[in-house]
């Protein structure tokens, strides 16, 4: 079983968000890059299920629609455990675009199972995984929190508006998952880092083919008011300012 | 020359960062006042790789650059000295040491399980009356044909207690002084060995420091590290690698220090305005950069050096002495910007100025470092 | 020409969400100077289909097959794709919730439709079609122009609000094309959440950080939640403790909210938990540290001990009530 994991190299969660050429470009100066968060973790579940699967699982492998400045998240994927990954040349323009980079790329892959986050913490397009199962015309579960597999079955709990369902599902299939997949990314060790540099990083040219959309501009949030004060002996009164100022309550 | 680093480097500083922040930030505080080991922290560090993290993968190590150390030293460092300097002494004093000097049965039988951080290594050399003089070794190594008998006192040895393999320097053949030092690994379960209490220390708090008293303790022979009288050489080449250990860690320490004044100073308001927009506020955070980077050019540097198979002596000493004056400075400076919260425990700068004091201290004082500069630059 | 919006219910009944989408989908089709067509996927009664009427929607498709009882990503999108075919839509509006995100993104491809998630008003442009989207997380705001023919939104919680219209509509049955090839997922087990107000569907959220102290301390924070109807969170430092479950966690990694009201009690208010709760329109902090960066994005602040606020909330909030 083989199982491949949709990585998007995303700005820290940290960074300051700043915009470049007349806000139309973010400004990517002394940004630290990562791996988008909830990749990480479905990176880190694929890992955890290959571990404990005694050799049915055989690899894992990670992929990214991004130009060379996604190497690097590409190298600490294959540092905390991936076997090998692919790097599609080009730059990410949409949602629809990098899945379809992505389908195009592994539909002769044999991946029995494809795992991608639920979002990207830059530009939240949350489509990318469905998307995949689309192009490639495979079933797909959305919002996955939890993954198992037991002999060959593998069981897939779900969140939906009002609770959860656990699902199972043909093979190949693509799960898009949220947090809760894995308690916490893992750390890449020292051995880890040295072997990275030996595992095969593919780069494939990009398929024809163009974004549905794309960006106009960017702007940043209106200041918000300061902060309104109340006095800690005086909470009744911040229950009145919330029912009759911010009319809320 | 090229000033960037390689990805792997960069790795390993994100991979310290992540461990740092993941695991040492959320206890560092309580420890540091219950003067309690990090025995899970070491564990996970280890399993990290980050205890053996230059010893060559033959011996179970990292097999990583000293670059690479600095940059992981520092990372830790800034949150938690305590746990850095174990990391420090095990990986360049001890682990360098071994895979330096010592024989192939050694090195599988010691070298392997303290770089994969299985067992924790010591250092003991400094004794009640043997501090920056090194010479005058006091604890003695009597050779008795297979084996010898140890007897002394040993003192200030960081990871004492949770140390199992000692590296100890005794005086064989005291009519040729300095020349009739060996060194010996030794098992800290040995009859004989007994520890002092735990010194209760200004900072570093949670790293345990003993003296340790040796009596009649029996070392076999093959458990000395080269020839007979090689103890004292051993000693300070183990010190001038150990240096850049403990000149990142100083690094560190400041490094750490100044992130969180430039934090604090866009946070913190006075007069009406964050006080970073202050000009008093502004330059000390100028003025703390700027040591703060040469520190980090002057420990690359000489591990650079170390790296490439040059002479590193007096590079290493000019690291070490610089990084760990400006630790203190840049610290305290930190606690001023900090005003009142500065002086409680709850905002770590207290603490760090605490630790950086050591960091002028240990590994050879400050003026120990200026005489070996001087010397490398002085002598015909 | 039309606008075609995807309703979900729950059990057979609508949300407020599907009234909020309605009417934005009412809205649009009126700049579009078209009529918006409500889609419905389940057993829902005709009353309820109508209801669906008084938001604007001048049309209202329901396919009931008992194929499609729980979600099944492949039917579903293809469902949606056949009707908004059949009725030549040419936008098609999604919740940015999790079935919205399981459906929006297979539409978009089906019909080769660029999709825009987490849509935060109508266009600010028809030509180019531009809309406008929260991107990092809420950090920033992006103009998005969609380049094709056909459009994808999904619109972002609470962002549109309800607008009331009286129309009558009509009800009209679909029977989708399907075959066994769309099903290849099953559900084999549902855990229903009862009884509680939902995080995600909450007007009103009342979360507590680390400053609690412990899951023992949780009482007026859940008596407050509940006289609000509300529900509780929690900072991820909690869920990582353990003193709450996972599922209360908001912030960058956890849920991400918008309630009209977001009371942050014992938070600090780290960038990474502002970033799932900034969205909210009123955010109200209670801390003991002045300097907490919980206060920058707070609307009403109180310096003080939550332990001790809290319970002289509920008081205060208790008095309110009985005041009616």
């Amino acid at each position: 079983m083989k199982i491949l994991v949709c990585i998007s190299n995303v700005p820290d969660t940290t960074t300051k968000i700043r915009f470049v050429d007349d806000n139309k470009a973010f400004d990517k100066n002394g940004v630290q890059w990562i791996i988008n968060p909830w990749d990480e973790l479905a990176l880190t579940r694929a890992l955890e299920l290959k571990e404990a699967s005694g050799g049915a699982i055989e690899k894992i492998s990670v992929i990214t629609v991004g130009t060379k400045d996604a190497e690097p998240v590409m190298r600490k994927a294959l540092a905390i455990g991936a076997d090998d990954g692919i790097r599609v040349d080009t730059e990410a323009k949409d949602a629809y675009y990098v899945a379809m980079q992505i389908a195009e790329a592994i539909k002769d892959g044999g991946y029995d199972m494809i795992l991608a986050g639920i979002e990207s913490s830059d530009y939240n397009g949350s489509a990318v995984g469905r998307m995949i199962a689309e192009f490639l015309e495979i079933p797909s579960v959305s919002s996955v929190s939890k993954i198992e597999m037991e002999g060959g079955n593998i069981s897939l709990k779900r969140e939906i508006d009002g609770g959860t369902e656990v699902m199972e599902t043909e093979l190949p299939f693509v799960a898009i998952v949220q947090k809760g997949i894995a308690l916490e990314p893992r750390i890449p060790n020292m051995r880890g880092i040295m072997m990275a540099r030996k595992k095969p990083l593919a780069v494939v040219a990009p398929a024809d083919g163009d974004a549905l959309t794309e960006f106009a501009g960017f702007e940043l949030p209106e200041a918000k008011a300061a902060c309104k004060m109340v006095d800690e002996d005086n909470v009744k009164e911040l229950v009145n300012l919330l029912h009759t100022e911010a009319k809320v309550i | 020359m090229n000033f960037e680093f390689t990805e792997e480097q960069l790795m390993i500083r994100d991979a310290a960062r992540d461990f740092a922040q993941r695991e040492l930030l959320g206890d560092v505080i309580e420890r540091d006042a219950t003067a309690t080991f990090p025995t899970e922290h070491v564990k996970k560090l280890a399993e990290l790789g980050f205890m053996g993290m230059m010893v060559d993968p033959k011996y179970d190590g990292g097999g990583m650059d000293t670059v690479s150390y600095i940059l992981a030293m520092e990372e830790i460092s800034k949150i938690d000295a305590s746990v850095s300097v174990i990391m420090s002494v095990n990986n360049s004093l001890v682990c360098y040491g071994l895979q330096k000097y010592g024989n192939e049965a050694q090195k599988e039988k010691y070298l392997k399980p303290l770089a994969r951080g299985e067992k924790i290594g010591a250092y003991l050399l400094s004794e009640p009356e043997a501090g920056s003089d090194a010479t005058m070794q006091r604890t003695t190594a009597e050779d008795k044909g297979d084996h010898y008998i140890l007897n002394g006192t040993k003192n200030w040895i960081t990871s004492a207690n949770s140390a199992s393999t000692y590296l100890v320097m005794a005086q064989t053949h005291p009519e040729k002084r300095h020349h009739g030092i060996n060194v010996f690994i030794v098992e800290k379960d040995s009859p004989g060995i007994s520890l002092g209490p735990h010194e209760d220390k200004m900072g570093m708090r949670s790293s345990d420091t003993h003296s340790v008293m040796f009596t009649d303790v029996k070392v076999p022979k093959e458990n000395r590290i080269g020839e007979d009288g090689f103890g004292f050489k051993f000693a300070m080449k183990a010190l001038e690698a150990g240096r850049l250990g403990i000149a990142a860690q100083a690094l560190g320490i400041a490094s750490g220090a100044l992130e969180r004044a430039i934090q604090y100073s866009k946070e913190r308001k006075a007069f009406g305005t964050e006080i970073a927009n202050h000009q008093a506020i502004a330059f000390k955070i100028a003025d703390m950069a700027v040591k703060v980077e040469n520190a980090r050019n002057l420990c690359l540097k000489a591990a650079w050096l170390k790296d490439n198979g040059k002479p590193f002596t007096t590079e290493g000493s000019m690291a070490k002495l610089y990084a760990a004056d400006i630790a203190m400075e840049v610290t305290t400076e930190a606690v001023q910007i900090h005003g009142g919260y500065g002086y409680v425990k709850e905002y770590h700068v207290e603490r760090l100025m605490r630790e950086a004091k050591l960091t002028q201290i240990y590994e050879g004082t400050s003026e120990i470092q200026k005489i070996v500069i001087s010397r490398g630059l002085l002598r015909d | 020409m039309s606008v075609l919006v995807y309703t979900e219910n729950w059990d057979g009944k609508f949300k407020k969400l599907s009234y909020e989408l309605v009417s934005y989908a009412t809205a649009l089709a009126k700049e579009l100077g078209t009529s918006a067509t409500a889609l419905s996927i389940g057993n829902v009664d005709e009353t309820e289909l109508k209801s669906l009427g008084n938001y604007g929607a001048s049309k209202i498709i329901s396919v009931s097959d008992d194929r499609l009882a729980n979600l099944v990503n492949s039917a579903y999108s293809k469902v949606i794709a056949q009707v908004a075919e059949k009725e030549e839509a040419n936008v098609i509006v999604f919740s940015n919730n999790f079935g919205g995100k399981a459906l929006a993104p297979g539409v978009s491809v089906k019909l080769k439709a660029g999709l825009v998630a987490g849509v935060t008003a109508l266009p600010s442009s028809i030509e180019p079609f531009t809309v406008k989207k929260a991107v990092f997380t809420g950090k920033a705001f992006a103009n998005v122009v969609v380049k094709s023919d056909k459009k994808v939104l999904s619109l972002a919680r609470n962002s549109f609000g309800i607008s009331e219209t009286d129309n009558n509509a009509a009800i009209e049955i679909f029977t989708p094309e399907l075959s066994d090839g769309d099903f290849r997922t099953n559900v084999k087990d549902v855990t229903k959440v009862m009884g509680k107000v939902l995080l995600m569907d909450a007007e009103i959220v009342v979360s507590g950080g680390r400053g609690m102290k412990g899951p023992e301390n949780w009482g007026p924070i859940e008596e407050l939640a509940e006289l609000f109807g509300g529900a509780t969170a929690c900072s991820r430092p909690v869920s990582d403790e353990g003193w709450r479950p996972h599922t209360e966690h908001t912030g960058q990694t956890g849920k991400i909210i918008a309630p009209n009201l977001y009371i942050a009690a014992g938070i600090s208010g780290a960038i990474q938990h502002v970033a799932g709760v900034s969205s909210s329109k009123c955010i109200v902090a209670i801390n003991k540290d002045p300097d907490a960066p919980i206060f920058e994005v707070a609307d009403y602040g109180i310096v003080g001990d939550a332990m001790k606020v809290l319970p002289q909330m509920v008081e205060a909030v208790k008095e309110l009530k009985a005041e009616g």
